[in-house]
């Protein structure tokens, strides 16, 4: 029983890490950029709703809205102020790479000036109450957080499968030369990424602040590793493969834990890191990309 | 000349067209005129730098020098996909389909310009989504069924054969519509009954889609036997224009393929 609750609790941990790792995916996936500032989106989120949730007093459905909106706008002003021009001039992977450390750290930055450096509070963001299901008693959080992933995740898939930015978003990711020349926007594209994988931060701000209330301007970096790891995990550029990794790495994570190795919880996340780089460098579900000779 | 001056309506300028790359004058002041439901092929030695005009016209170079007019209409500066949704359609020397997505989908992404729907619409489900997919679904399976690709629909395109990649890269250059269709060595890597069976297509796409045709072919047969009019390019000039009966009896285009003193 206590075996199948730390389950449970590592999907719910997973499913913020899936929300969190779908940002860089699609991000790669279309740019071939790892955008290390993605984790502080996550940062900029959990302000969004301490802000409007504590500080203005609105009720929680306004402030998600708020802190998915925010972020969205926040994730397309970086890629427009920091990215577009490196990514127009073909610019080495390196360069977007500190650039995207560079934003990072002015985001932590910025938030501290704003806010200070001590942790703030921000409790009871979801109703928590005990929900019994069979022998087990799950919290009420837990299982938010999982259905509300799921939701989205849906959501997702019949976004970028079913419509037209998704058609683009998927020949872009393929062959974005092709994709111009077959009249799709590669601009319009990158942004709509940007603000789709920020707003899924900004959700997974919300439901990772209904289950750790207190928050600090760097509370964006530890996370935002590990989804990136997560990502990594599933197939850097797979929208399942995201997903997947996710949930493996907070399931991970949760039986680590139970099994009494809490201060080495990080050490096995990163070690996982470390064999998929060894063993399978695609990930899960990456593709094998072969260079042409 | 004569035969080009009845085809009055000219679709695609190029004036004076020339691009530098460092020092290398890839493309040299090279200049012709694409008219309506005209066939017209662009040769050369490899090299001559015929890709690299195609890359002019789509937008993917900007020219040192140069204009370029669709409809009479400047579209020097314009971004890539600007230029596609204007109507110049293109495939390329090494297949660029989207190789993962199926082929109904590689069709319908190249529709994407025609449709209005937001994306909230798509995810919703709004009448809006049903109505404009389904039209363009509609449309992109008559295309396939041109080219014989309709019981394929459902399949990846990287599992075609490759014949019909070629066919399926044309299919989905004529999604969007175009006054001009670019074809960057369409016959490159086909058996000779897929060579002939590909001028066929090229014929039935021109009375069928009333487009204009500008194609980069290495197979002389091929170019002889359905273009109206040839450039022969050599290292980025213009050596010889006219009807194919005139450049195959140029001495110029001897020498440039054969070598000479």
């Amino acid at each position: 029983m206590e075996f199948l609750t730390q389950i449970i609790n590592g999907l719910s941990q997973g499913s913020i890490f899936a929300l969190v790792a779908l940002g860089y995916s699609m991000v790669y996936g279309i740019t071939q950029l790892i955008n290390f500032a993605h984790g502080d989106i996550i940062m900029v989120g959990a302000y969004a709703t301490y802000v409007m949730l504590i500080l203005a007093g609105t009720p929680l459905w306004a402030a998600i809205l708020a802190a998915v909106l925010f972020c969205a706008i926040v994730g397309v002003v970086i890629e427009q102020v920091a990215y577009q021009r490196l990514l127009n001039k073909n610019a080495p992977h390196i360069s977007l790479l500190i650039t995207a450390i560079g934003v990072s750290m002015l985001l932590q930055n910025l938030f501290q000036l704003i806010f200070k450096s001590d942790a703030k509070s921000v409790s009871n963001v979801l109703p928590s109450f005990p929900v019994p299901i069979g022998p087990l008693e799950i919290s009420s959080v837990t299982l938010i957080t999982i259905a509300t992933s799921v939701v989205i995740m849906i959501l997702l898939q019949l976004l970028v499968k079913k419509t037209r930015i998704g058609k683009a978003m998927r020949a872009t990711s393929e062959d974005a030369g092709a994709a111009k020349l077959m009249g799709v926007s590669s601009r319009n594209t990158i942004a709509f990424t940007f603000a789709v994988g920020s707003g899924l931060a900004a959700v997974g701000a919300v439901l990772y602040v209904g289950a750790y209330p207190s928050i600090t301007p760097y509370m964006g970096s530890l996370l935002g590793l590990k989804a990136f790891v997560a990502a990594v995990l599933g197939g850097i550029g797979s929208i399942p493969g995201a997903m997947i990794g996710g949930l493996l790495i907070g399931v991970a994570e949760s039986l680590t834990k139970a099994v009494g190795l809490s201060q080495i919880t990080d050490a096995v996340v990163f070690g996982i890191l470390i064999l998929v780089l060894l063993v399978k460098p695609t990930g899960l579900l990456g593709k094998n990309i072969k260079e042409k000779v | 000349m004569a035969e080009s001056e009845k085809k009055s309506v000219p679709v695609l300028e190029a004036e004076n067209l020339s691009i530098v790359f460092g020092g290398l004058h890839a493309v040299d002041d090279v200049h012709f005129t694409l008219h309506e439901n005209q066939i017209m092929g662009l040769i050369g030695p490899n090299g001559a730098g015929k890709t690299t005009v195609f890359n002019l016209l789509t937008g993917v170079y900007t020219p040192t020098t140069g204009q370029i007019k669709l409809d009479g209409k400047s579209i020097l500066g314009k971004k890539t996909y600007q230029i596609t949704k204007m109507g110049v359609a293109r495939t390329f020397q090494n297949i660029r389909l989207f190789k993962d997505m199926s082929v109904l989908d590689n069709v319908r992404v190249a529709m994407n310009q025609k449709m209005n729907y937001s994306a909230l619409a798509g995810i919703l489900g709004l009448p809006s989504y049903w109505r404009e997919e389904a039209a363009v679904e509609e449309k992109a399976m008559d295309l396939l069924r041109v080219f014989h690709l309709e019981g394929h629909a459902q399949d990846r395109a990287k599992n075609l054969p490759y014949g019909q990649q070629r066919k399926l890269e044309i299919a989905r250059a004529l999604a969007g519509d175009p006054k001009v269709l670019l074809l960057d060595e369409p016959a490159a890597g086909m058996n000779p009954t897929e060579t002939a069976e590909l001028m066929e297509t090229i014929e039935l796409i021109r009375s069928r889609f009333h487009v204009a045709i500008l194609l980069i072919e290495h197979d002389m047969s091929f170019v002889m036997g359905i273009c109206e009019h040839l450039v022969v390019l050599d290292y980025g000039r213009i050596i010889a224009s006219g009807t194919p009966e005139e450049v195959r009896t140029n001495p110029k285009v001897i020498t440039a393929y054969l070598g000479g003193e």
